[in-house]
């Protein structure tokens, strides 16, 4: 019926564009400004490798905002999936309420990334803040949650993990697929029910952990709103994850051409663990025959 | 004899069926424990929230509880004035110029490119197929830098253009993938019968494809919107006067500002820049969800 194949690509044209102008010319141009100095008045100068030499071999800021970056991925990433993998299994029991508690838990992480909820998290974990007069209450001695470096960094990963309502919706609805005739022969084979929950949930909802996986480390490596507004990086730069930096040396600083040297090595470091988890996922990753929503 | 078998047998597997009735009680009892503990913590943060914005400044640094002892608006009414010349009725007016023609461009290109990808057939619609999805994995922190010395270039710099154009163009795969998912899952039944009548494609898209499309279309019109409100980094670096700000960076200037010792003006202020995304979450929560569990789409 639809046979018009020019008409088909006259449909898609405005994505083709949008393609080409602001998704894969910035793209490559961010690869060419990363070899050279600008500042946006002065014509871009090139340097060649220079700002990557100065990245690894001479920037201690660069390394520490590493280190924070991917200290920060690793322990929100696998945090936020267990935790909403572990409430998608209690919802999925079928309780009474369910949808009330759902959408409970959701509403964090529709809000969560706007600035009213880091605002909001600056002042209940400041010094006089809530928290601490809650802690107070119990006879516990004040917690610095931005003043010192250990605890800034939990701060923020408390935040991220409060946003946990999307992947377990995700959860949820991959749960609810698997065929409940699966655990019934199971139990009676006579498996246990943690041998039925490794040997049939896990395996049947790996696309989604997969899925959720991926997602959720795109967008760890990419969290600004939250350290930008309640700790501006600090202190002693724990907080100040790779995309504070790429800001503060693209937009602040006016330095083009060292933001785009970081924001590339920032994406190689996304690409590299996006293909590991592609290529290792043949071992673990199970598709069933039926179609996957 | 057999008869005092049967009962004894019986009575052990009723004794049995209680205990598993019992347990299954208590691992509920447990369950609702855990979800009710998870679900204080969630909800605590906003609801200390709403009942701060209408607290004394005295009384949000000594009192832990919801409910205000002396309810007071000055939070409010001094909060709405702002430390500058502008209302935050300015900024609520800036933040839906913004949203509005972002929303309505975003739900018309996705449902455009959506179509031509789910029922054409096109030279090289594999590849651009996978671009697209290659393009949802893609940081943004990649593209920024030169998008913005782009925008530049074109004379663009604070005003709203940068955040209204690229939308036009489908620039945001989430929707046009939930889209063409969506509309996989409709038969084509009737778009062929009304081709057999005569209709052109367009006529078949506007006319019946949409009206079937139409919880989807909602869905990324929901999205958008929520995706919009929070947006930060947006504003940040494309506005820079402060008449044109939308309330994320009006909510960022004040606790920079003097007036951040007045945390109840700030906290008030932040109830109001929560409550457009609230409301419409209420509203519209069915769409949220189906979108997200059909989809996979982020929240």
């Amino acid at each position: 019926m639809y046979e018009s194949r020019i008409l088909g690509l006259a449909y898609v044209t405005p994505f083709v564009i949008g393609l080409l102008v602001f998704t894969a010319f910035p793209f490559l141009a961010s690869l060419g400004l990363s070899f050279t100095e600008y500042n946006l008045i002065e014509r871009p100068y090139w340097v060649g490798l220079d700002n990557f030499e100065f990245m690894f071999f001479h920037d201690s800021l660069f390394w520490k905002s590493l280190s924070v970056t991917l200290a920060y991925v690793f322990i929100t990433v696998p945090l936020k999936l267990a935790f909403a993998l572990y409430i998608a299994l209690i919802l999925n029991f079928k309780l009474k309420g369910i949808n009330l508690f759902r959408t409970g838990y959701y509403v964090p992480s529709i809000l969560g990334g706007s600035v009213a909820i880091a605002v909001l998290w600056r002042y209940m974990f400041a010094d006089f803040g809530v928290i601490n007069l809650i802690l107070g209450t119990v006879g516990i001695d004040p917690v610095p949650w931005f003043g010192d470096p250990g605890w800034a960094l939990f701060t923020i990963t408390l935040l991220r993990l409060w946003q946990f309502g999307s992947a377990m919706v995700i959860f949820l609805a991959a749960l609810q697929n698997v065929p409940v005739s699966l655990y019934e022969a199971a139990m009676i084979d006579g498996a246990r029910k943690w041998q039925a929950f490794f040997r049939i949930t896990i395996p049947l909802i790996t696309p989604v952990i997969f899925f959720n996986f991926i997602m959720q480390l795109v967008q760890a490596f990419q969290e600004f709103n939250g350290p930008y507004i309640i700790t501006q990086g600090g202190p002693l730069k724990s907080t100040y994850l790779l995309p504070l930096y790429i800001y503060e040396s693209a937009f602040r600083n006016f330095e083009m051409g060292y933001g785009a040297a970081l924001a590339w090595v920032l994406f190689s470091i996304v690409m590299v663990l996006t293909i590991i988890a592609f290529v290792t996922s043949k071992y673990w990753v199970f598709y069933s025959g039926d179609k996957q929503s | 004899m057999r008869s005092i078998e049967q009962t004894a047998a019986s009575a052990q597997a009723m004794a049995e069926v209680r205990k598993t009735e019992r347990r299954q009680k208590i691992n509920a009892v447990v369950r609702y424990v855990i979800l009710a503990a998870v679900g204080f913590a969630m909800i605590y943060p906003l609801l200390w929230l709403i009942g701060a914005s209408f607290k004394t400044n005295h009384e949000i640094f000594t009192e832990i509880g919801f409910i205000p002892m002396h309810p007071t608006l000055d939070g409010y009414i001094e909060g709405w004035k702002t430390s500058t010349e502008y209302t935050f009725g300015r900024f609520f007016i800036n933040t839906f110029i913004i949203l509005i023609p972002k929303v309505l461009a975003t739900a018309f290109s996705s449902t455009l490119v959506a179509y031509g990808f789910a029922r054409f057939d096109f030279p090289g619609k594999k590849i651009l197929f996978s671009i697209l999805i290659a393009t949802l994995l893609l940081p943004n922190v990649v593209t920024r830098i030169p998008q913005y010395i782009l925008f530049r270039e074109l004379g663009w710099l604070d005003s709203y253009l940068p955040l209204w154009v690229p939308q036009m163009f489908a620039v945001d795969a989430f929707f046009v993938f939930m889209l063409i998912q969506f509309l996989r899952g409709i038969p084509r039944d009737m778009e062929e019968a009304a081709m057999i009548d005569g209709c052109k494609p367009f006529q078949v898209l506007l006319y019946i494809v949409i009206p079937m499309l139409k919880p989807a279309i909602i869905s990324v019109c929901l999205f958008q919107f929520m995706w919009s409100m929070n947006d930060f980094l947006g504003p940040l670096i494309y506005i820079s006067s402060v008449e044109k700000y939308p309330i994320a960076l009006a909510l960022k200037m004040s606790i920079s500002a003097t007036e951040s010792f007045e945390w109840n003006r700030i906290l008030s202020m932040t109830v109001l820049a929560l409550t457009p995304s609230l409301a419409v979450f209420f509203l519209a929560q069915k769409y949220f969800i189906e979108g997200i569990s059909t989809t996979g789409l982020k929240g």
